[in-house]
């Protein structure tokens, strides 16, 4: 049959590379838009304290974050400018930790939930009667184990 | 004038350009991790149980108050000289007999701690302490502890003990006897346990 005869001779034909631009593009466009830099919107001001002994947070999904400090200039109107805590992505008051750890808690697998870690980034003009508190609630949780989030450098600075 | 046809631009190197561009997004995309002070907050226990008994000499006590000033051991104090009055509070050794501390480089005044194991360092704050001013304080004691630590892994093994932990970190790329080095941080640990007690702020009035 003749639709099956070989083709004579003729070298086979070159893959067209045209469509290999689109292709890149799109997987460009997929990692710009992935890459999500952080998951949730801070509403407070996050000027941490500086320190040098510190110890880094290795894994991301084993950590819950706790922000506090004064709410950012955009929300001061709405809300004062009275330091608070936020909590994903709102404003929560000292009561609301302990639900928010057990609910992280939940959320987790069960050998990983005596690992996790309370992140507390706080703004370093913050008064220390809240973060008392903030420590209390969380020794009530039964969440122990804190981190105090600060940048890299030399502790003295804070004082000025 | 005559329109003439525009040349068509070569696309070839387009491919390149992307991928160029996709992995520089690749590689520049680092989430920066976090990192900080790691402390263990105390358990609540239920029933109130009398403190373990501690002998006076062996507290060394830092407050901060609202203006974060600080008063250690009843003297006031610049920030600066903090880490080394807490280095000689705890390397002081002034213990005698089963206290005695064979390591201990300090004076041995009999009036400060007798021994690393016991010394505790308790900080009190005030509720209108700035944040800044209290992790401040913390990163210098916590400082003092390490730098006795590295003294002492430095005179027992040759090494710091920062670099001993970060070793221990990447385990994977250690090469050595990890359970031997986990053993000597332990040790080193053992030697000067870190004591800190934070405890709950005093009411301001």
């Amino acid at each position: 049959m003749s639709k099956f005869k070989k083709k004579k001779g003729g070298d086979t034909p070159a893959i067209s590379t045209a469509s290999l631009p689109d292709i890149v593009f799109m997987l460009l466009f997929f990692f710009m838009v992935v890459t999500v830099l952080r998951d949730t919107s801070i509403k407070v001001q996050q000027d941490l304290p500086y320190a040098d002994q510190v110890e880094k947070l290795e894994k991301k999904n084993l950590v819950m974050y706790i922000y506090a400090g004064k709410p950012s200039k955009r929300y001061q109107g709405q809300y004062g400018d009275e330091a608070r805590i936020q909590l994903n992505d709102k404003f929560a008051s000292v009561k609301d930790i302990q639900q928010y750890i057990y609910e992280e808690r939940q959320s987790k697998r069960e050998e990983l939930r005596n690992m996790l870690i309370t992140s507390l980034k706080v703004d370093q003009e913050t008064n220390m009667g809240l973060i008392s508190d903030i420590k209390q609630e969380l020794r009530e949780a039964e969440a122990l184990k804190i981190n105090y989030t600060s940048k890299e450098g030399d502790a003295i600075q804070n004082m000025k | 004038m005559a329109k003439r046809k525009a040349p068509e631009v070569n696309a070839g190197s387009m491919a390149d350009i992307a991928f160029l561009l996709l992995i520089f997004f690749l590689v520049t995309t680092t989430i920066e991790t976090d990192s900080g002070i790691s402390r263990q907050l105390p358990p609540i226990n239920d029933e109130e149980q009398d403190p373990p008994p501690l002998k006076e000499k062996n507290i060394f006590i830092v407050l901060i108050n609202s203006n974060g000033e600080l008063l250690v051991e009843d003297e006031k104090m610049e920030i600066e000289n903090l880490k080394d009055e807490a280095k000689r509070f705890l390397d002081n050794g002034g213990g005698k007999g089963d206290e005695a501390c064979n390591y201990c480089r300090g004076p041995g005044d009999p009036k400060s701690s007798d021994n690393p194991i016991k010394a505790v360092i308790s900080l009190q704050n005030d509720r209108l302490t700035d944040y800044g001013v209290y992790i401040t304080v913390q990163n210098e004691l916590v400082k003092a502890y390490t730098e006795l630590r590295n003294r002492e892994a430095n005179r027992l093994y040759g090494r710091d003990f920062t670099a001993m932990v970060e070793d221990y970190k990447n385990k994977a790329e250690y090469e050595g006897d990890v359970d031997k080095l986990k053993e000597r941080i332990e040790t080193v640990k053992d030697m000067f346990p870190q004591k800190l007690s934070e405890a709950e702020p005093s009411r301001s009035n």
